[in-house]
């Protein structure tokens, strides 16, 4: 897809009816802007994400992210191990998205990568608060969570079934709440 | 080669191979990285009940639930070949008060004597699961993002709202886990 049909379907986008309606969380996905490829692909081309995550998986058991001790340490002040994870992912992130966006890199299907910028609202202050009361009870973030089921602790199925009727609920009330 | 895979991995070498499934995401196919929308997407394709905000077609977002499987794949497979016999280490500080708490099996890096099924139906496991659950659950979709979403593509991203999200991530953190998480050790 070429540079102007990119901009040309983002003004399409912002003229649309439904723009104004809807805030970003419904928008993002009720619209083709944000991560739809344009290609139908067959739902095998999946795997390959799914083999990202396996890789990621990994990742994060032997990082011991997932580790509910090193959770604790980190609100405790004990260690300094989570910070150095996120901090040099967020940098070695940074560097990646400047150099994508510098580079004008493509997607391995020759798509342009496109970026949305993330809007303020009040739920990033209570729902953040709200769920990271949340983390240092579980020890987990979502991907952990399902990392954590993984290796054999069992019960945390239990935990995820409960994040999954979190989210329900926040969707359920979500117009009754500040934002 | 094997053995230095088994060992916990030092968090630079942690953090570099986490930083760069931001790019991977991306350039395999322009997708964000970011795990808790599986929440939702899970919530749209089994329980939309009509309500607005799970009305959408879930199944264009269907690579990240391919992605959260993999995820749980990769934690067996880090588990059942590549398990590193040793004890978890932990801070001191942090092992004398659990010890005072009663746990002190270092075996998992999740602790067996806390989340195991006998405890579910317990007031503690009430909270350890059902409610701190709850509370990522409703929290992330409410802050519209977690850890990944936020913390790292977000911050990577050099977006500010992600940093607000951060920062309430951590506010949050930081109280549960030293007001919150020695009371609910003592139910």
């Amino acid at each position: 897809m070429s540079e102007t049909e990119n901009k040309e379907k983002k003004q399409r986008i912002k003229t649309s009816p439904e723009y104004k309606d809807s805030d970003f969380e419904v928008r993002s996905l009720d619209t083709h802007c944000v991560n739809a490829s344009e290609k139908e692909v067959p739902l095998w081309y999946n795997l390959k994400y799914m083999v990202a995550g396996i890789l990621f998986g990994i990742i994060l058991v032997k990082a011991e992210v997932i580790s509910w001790f090193r959770i604790q340490e980190m609100f405790r002040l004990e260690s300094f191990h989570m910070y150095g994870v996120i901090g040099t992912a967020v940098v070695v992130g940074a560097i990646s998205i400047f150099l994508i966006k510098k580079l004008n890199i493509k997607t391995v299907h020759g798509e342009a990568i496109d970026f949305q910028d993330k809007k303020f609202n009040k739920g990033q202050i209570y729902g953040g608060l709200i769920f990271g009361l949340g983390w240092a009870i579980t020890g987990a973030c979502p991907g952990p969570l399902f990392a954590q089921l993984g290796t054999g602790a069992t019960v945390v199925a239990v935990t995820i079934l409960s994040a999954i009727a979190g989210t329900w609920v926040y969707g359920k009330f979500r117009e009754k709440l500040p934002s | 080669m094997l053995e230095l895979i088994k060992q916990p991995w030092h968090w630079s070498v942690s953090g570099l191979l986490i930083g760069l499934t931001v790019p991977l995401l991306l350039i395999l196919g322009n997708k964000s990285f970011g795990i808790s929308a599986n929440l939702r997407h899970i919530c749209a394709a089994c329980f939309p009940a009509n309500i607005p905000f799970f009305k959408y077609d879930w199944k264009k977002e269907v690579w990240n639930l391919f992605y959260a499987v993999g995820i749980i794949i990769g934690g067996f497979v880090a588990a059942q070949f590549l398990h590193d016999p040793t004890q978890v280490q932990v801070a001191p500080t942090l092992a004398a008060d659990l010890a005072a708490k009663g746990i002190d099996d270092y075996s998992e890096l999740v602790p067996s004597q806390l989340f195991n099924w006998d405890n579910l139906l317990t007031i503690k496991g009430l909270f350890f699961f059902v409610i701190g659950g709850f509370l990522v659950g409703f929290g992330t979709r409410y802050a519209g993002g977690c850890t990944s979403g936020h913390a790292i593509s977000g911050l990577a991203n050099l977006q500010w709202p992600s940093l607000v999200a951060t920062i309430c991530f951590m506010v949050g953190g930081f109280i549960s886990a030293n007001l919150i998480v020695p009371f609910l050790l003592n139910l």
